[in-house]
């Protein structure tokens, strides 16, 4: 089984406040890790990711092994947002899981043809929630090997 | 359960036989009743993918809901495919999870950087696999939403 030698750190885009806790706190619940930043929308997530504006020093802003991803976001949306990712050569090896209410079949093909790694429609209870952070971990935590990634 | 087991089909590109069998095994003991379709190399995934060669008359090729891909394999390995998936407009939307013996760091980049989603090494002994499967099985099939 693969195992992590540093912590996974996810990065999550979400706008709304009460969802960035909830979120935090499914993370919290479900034991996977407590590396989780939080960017508000897709313009400050491609900041982060590209060390810019105010995350201009890189010791803020520690590059991310994977991304959650919610798509109604203001500014820049994570479509937008998910398609300017997989077409940097700098970025695009970073998986980026979508996690949304959505449950729009179209929505879910659009992520998938742009190179989301998985398409989340998050469950609307808190239970449900935690349960979906679990299989999330297990699956990218536990089982999977994620680049190395060098962030010193 | 998310989906019906006997909807879901898991397309395995593994050119070892032993592989093979202990992958058939792992899944049926955890009892999902998937469809599971394998096909030896690149090639034959393509042709299993586009309906071509001996699939072209076959009635029973359904499109998979995940693809699982071994790295090593002749004539076409699994970088080449994984590449040739995510490049094809009516393939790419189906996510394609490395499965392989290989660990080399480059392998695992460029699987990420091609549009793989997870490199998973593949266990030696039927315990680690049927953990693995189970996860895998947890994660694609209740908690994702696939396009179907």
């Amino acid at each position: 089984m693969a195992k992590q030698v540093k912590p996974v750190i996810f990065l999550m885009a979400e706008d709304d406040p009460d969802d960035r806790l909830l979120i935090r706190e499914a993370f919290q619940e479900s034991l996977i890790s407590n590396s989780i930043y939080f960017v508000e929308d897709g313009v400050e997530l491609l900041d982060y990711l590209r060390c810019q504006d105010k995350y201009a020093n890189p010791s803020h802003a520690p590059t991310p092994d994977l991304i959650l991803l919610d798509l109604n976001m203001p500014r820049k949306d994570g479509r937008e947002a998910l398609a300017e990712i997989k077409s940097d050569p700098k970025l695009r090896y970073i998986p980026v899981v979508v996690l949304t209410t959505s449950k729009a079949e179209e929505d879910i093909m659009r992520s998938y043809d742009i190179g989301a790694a998985s398409f989340i429609t998050k469950p609307v209870t808190f239970d449900g929630l935690v349960e979906a952070i679990k299989g999330l971990g297990q699956y990218w935590v536990q089982i999977v090997r994620l680049p190395a990634n060098n962030t010193p | 359960m998310k989906y019906k087991s006997q909807s879901v089909t898991i397309l395995i590109a593994e050119d070892d036989p032993d592989d093979c069998l202990l992958m058939e095994e792992v899944f049926r003991e955890s009892s999902q009743g998937y469809n599971l379709v394998f096909v030896q190399d690149g090639i034959e995934l393509f042709e299993y993918l586009r309906q071509q060669a001996s699939y072209a008359t076959s009635k029973s090729v359904k499109r998979p809901d995940l693809i699982l891909l071994d790295l090593n394999m002749p004539r076409m390995d699994g970088l080449e495919a994984l590449a040739e998936i995510k490049a094809d407009p009516n393939l790419r939307s189906i996510p394609v999870v490395v499965l392989t013996m290989s660990s080399t760091e480059e392998d695992v980049l460029r699987t990420y950087e091609l549009g793989g989603a997870g490199f998973i090494i593949k266990p030696a002994n039927i315990e680690a696999m049927a953990e693995v499967v189970k996860v895998l099985n947890q994660y694609w099939f209740e908690v994702v939403e696939l396009t179907r």
